[in-house]
């Protein structure tokens, strides 16, 4: 009698599991998973390169030490958030990264704005070349991020639409973290053009 | 239910407006050659020259090269633009992946080129950024355009040469499809039928029986659609292998486990893409 429930089990499954997207959580969950993984992996690249950036940077007499300072504390704090891909099943250390990522993008893109108004940085062919590997590692990020949003976005809908968020409810594969716009309050504000004075720094 | 009619509806919402945003950007051309002109810029001998070139470094290295020249990339600047194309496009080879997409935005004196992840080794950013400052733009300033993507072009080859890549094989570019679709259904077929058949037999009659009967009527089933001797034996010979010597049980969790996988591909019109180049955002931009 168990061996014949078994059996009618072991059918029933096999004939259902295609239908409830099982396999599809599988695939989508490693998607994502993989999709994170190189998210972190392009966040490294970037922060590999910047101890070039400000040693060059540092040479540079007279550079504005506040700028600097920022880039240094900013990469500091980005890198001793552990980055795991179990980050992306915890909310509030996801948000934690993304913060302390994107603090590192701004104070890095204010260090390209001030070296504009260096004349021999701009001269500085290594860090010109370091600054093409920075725009190359920005895209390669963003690239990177737009990936992951939308393999989030393919299992988040998976496991919120019906039947399958039953599946998702039994196996426990709950909806995961995107990204948000970090500013978005700053975004959605018109921008302030003032054509007086020059914009100040 | 009502949950799942909202879903529905927010999805389709997203649609509708992804619709009315892709208006908004400019569209990806399709990809109708290796050199594709919407500004007017070359003169047709100087674009199928170009398009020759590419078209016998395809033949004789293997890596994909296509040039696209378009008026202006506003709203979206040139790397999202051609990120977006390079997304769609594909183009390498399936196996390789090694495509190289060259933008040039006239109206707006930018360039970029597009490397695919396969080809990051041999063109670095720096590498692409020196193509653009030494070969493309210099010609661009004097107004010579076709003399500025021929040099570029020839820098990148010298580079891709480098790289140790696999020559290509005879045949179309991009043309090794897998063929036999109908057999690979009936093989789905049969071993979901042998799971399922198998299983309750097991339970049945026990293991050596069950595999017995099974693989009979796997190999029947087998011979009478495919009328191929060979493939019911086989048909039979797996049965007894998945129902007797493993176990039902354990091949479906074989199973679970591996998850399947989808192939992208893309182009259309005269030339077509290779489908394998995965352009991670790789390459440099510049303007001259």
């Amino acid at each position: 009698m168990m061996r014949r429930a078994l059996a009618l089990m072991i059918l029933s499954a096999t004939l259902l599991l295609g239908g409830c997207g099982y396999n599809d959580f599988q695939r989508l969950d490693e998607q994502v998973k993989s999709a994170w993984s190189e998210v972190l992996n392009q966040y490294q690249r970037r922060s590999d390169l910047i101890p070039n950036i400000v040693a060059t940077v540092k040479g540079e007499a007279g550079f504005e030490q506040d700028t600097l300072t920022k880039v240094v504390e900013a990469r500091a704090k980005a890198t001793s958030i552990q980055a795991t891909p179990e980050l992306v099943n915890n909310p509030e250390a996801f948000k934690k990264f993304q913060a302390a990522q994107g603090e590192l993008s701004g104070a890095l893109s204010r260090l390209l704005v001030v070296s504009e108004n260096y004349p021999n940085l701009k001269a500085n062919q290594g860090f010109q070349d370091l600054r093409v590997q920075l725009e190359g590692t920005e895209n390669r990020i963003t690239v990177a991020r737009g990936r992951y949003v939308k393999t989030v976005q393919e299992y988040n809908v998976l496991a919120r639409s019906f039947p399958t968020n039953l599946t998702a409810m039994i196996f426990s594969y709950p909806v995961k973290e995107n990204f948000a716009v970090q500013n978005e309050a700053a975004i959605s504000a018109p921008p302030a053009v003032s054509f007086d004075k020059p914009a100040s720094k | 239910m009502p949950g799942a009619m909202r879903w529905l509806s927010l999805l389709f919402g997203l649609l509708l407006s992804a619709a009315a945003w892709a208006q908004d950007v400019l569209p990806v051309p399709p990809l109708s050659g290796r050199v594709i002109d919407q500004t007017a810029t070359l003169s047709e001998p100087q674009r199928a020259a170009l398009d020759a070139k590419l078209a016998a470094f395809e033949a004789q290295a293997g890596p994909q090269i296509v040039l696209l020249l378009v008026p202006a990339t506003a709203p979206e600047d040139i790397a999202s633009y051609a990120q977006r194309v390079a997304d769609s496009w594909k183009i390498g080879r399936r196996d390789v992946g090694d495509g190289v997409l060259v933008v040039v935005a006239k109206n707006e004196r930018a360039v970029r080129i597009e490397v695919a992840k396969a080809l990051e080794g041999a063109i670095p950013d720096l590498a692409a950024r020196q193509v653009i400052d030494r070969a493309i733009v210099p010609a661009f300033r004097a107004g010579d355009y076709a003399g500025g993507l021929n040099a570029g072009v020839d820098q990148l080859m010298a580079r891709i040469k480098g790289e140790a890549l696999p020559t290509p094989r005879g045949g179309a570019p991009g043309g090794d499809r897998r063929g036999g679709l109908p057999l690979q259904e009936l093989g789905m077929f049969l071993f979901v039928g042998v799971l399922a058949v198998g299983g309750l037999l097991s339970a049945i009659f026990g293991r050596k029986l069950a595999s017995l009967f099974t693989a009979v009527a796997a190999g029947g089933m087998a011979w009478w659609l495919s009328a191929s001797l060979l493939l019911a034996i086989g048909a039979a010979f797996a049965t007894v292998l998945v129902v007797g010597v493993l176990g039902v049980g354990t091949v479906l969790k074989i199973v679970a486990m591996s998850a399947g996988r989808g192939g992208g591909g893309g182009g259309g019109g005269g030339y077509s893409s290779g489908g394998g180049g995965d352009f991670g955002g790789g390459g440099a931009s510049g303007r001259w």
